[in-house]
């Protein structure tokens, strides 16, 4: 945990590294973070920092929301999150800092969330990774999710008991991507490898 | 909105590729390292493939070495290749010649493609 921004992602595409490799990377543009409040131990129990991203025009928000952005003294931003703050991390900035790129190096390892693609009602092979019975032959089992379980006892479906269902539109995290450049000129990271979400998606980067 | 895709992907693109088509016959100067010391190995063949576009695009080599079939993929803007030079333009009637596997020897030719003088 440590130092991190709000980003979009922009989509994947491939580079050369310097011995000619080609490595995977995706986009992520992060240029208007700033600082819209900082959360001390004294005062809020721990220490953290709150940072916006995205211009939004200020009748898109309430009055509560724009009172918040208005004491921070900064222009409003469509998304907040927060990253707590350990060793000091974010020591170095107050409220109205803008937070770029730049609070990563290249080859660190970064944590990136995002919500993933919504697949909506989605059967236990898609779901789950079960395996389908043959398609012929008479078997009269085809993508079914197989037995739920016994009988008399225990008389119930066992908890976790893999099932269809909603599948996707939830927070995934990729736990340690390596950063492969960090372009503060243009306000975008890439990082190895792919990130949950569409293009288009927000997603939240921290050192890890 | 820029690209920014297509920004970051033009500063990899190589502008020294010259213009080939599957059926030609290529020599591919490949870099490689070995031992801390770099050379450059040649790589001559068919095209058989021309795949993907942009950045992504790669291309496939057939030779036949002491009886034995190889094939190479290369992306065609790798930096790790030093140079790829058309020796030979062959008239094919298909974008992929997968069909040269099956062949051996005089079946196995690429008819020269001759280009009306101007």
């Amino acid at each position: 945990m440590g130092k991190g921004i709000i980003g979009k992602k922009v989509g994947m595409t491939q580079i050369f590294d310097d011995e000619g490799r080609i490595v995977p990377v995706t986009v992520i543009e992060a240029n208007s973070c700033v600082v819209v409040q900082v959360k001390t131990e004294s005062n809020d129990g721990y220490d953290a920092v709150q940072l916006g991203f995205g211009e939004v025009e200020a009748k898109a928000l309430n009055r509560p929301k724009l009172g918040h952005f208005e004491n921070a003294g900064v222009t409003p931003r469509k998304y907040l999150a927060e990253f707590r703050s350990r060793n000091g991390d974010w020591s170095d900035v107050e409220v109205g800092d803008p937070v770029g790129p730049d609070v990563f190096e290249v080859g660190q390892r970064v944590k990136v969330r995002g919500v993933s693609r919504g697949k909506g009602f989605a059967g236990s092979i898609k779901r789950h990774n079960t395996s389908r019975g043959p398609m012929t032959h008479g078997s009269r089992y085809h993508r079914g999710p197989g037995s739920r379980g016994a009988s008399s006892f225990p008389s119930r479906v066992v908890r976790g008991r893999k099932l269809p269902g909603r599948m996707g539109g939830k927070q995934v995290t990729v736990p340690s991507a390596e950063v492969v450049r960090v372009d503060t000129d243009r306000g975008l990271i890439l990082v190895r490898g792919p990130v949950p979400g569409p293009r288009g998606g927000i997603l939240k980067v921290e050192s890890s | 909105m820029v690209d920014y895709i297509k920004t970051i992907e033009s500063e990899f693109l190589r502008e020294d590729v010259p213009d080939f088509a599957p059926g030609d016959t290529v020599v591919v100067n490949v870099r490689v390292t070995e031992g801390g010391r770099e050379r450059v190995q040649a790589f001559e063949g068919a095209v058989i493939r021309r795949q993907g576009s942009g950045l992504n695009e790669s291309f496939t080599v057939r030779k036949v070495t002491y009886g034995v079939g190889v094939e190479r993929t290369f992306p065609v803007h790798s930096p790790s290749l030093s140079g790829i030079k058309v020796i030979r333009r062959g008239k094919v009637r298909r974008a992929k010649l997968y069909y040269l596997r099956s062949r051996r020897g005089r079946a196995a030719r690429i008819k020269e493609k001759r280009t009306p003088r101007p």
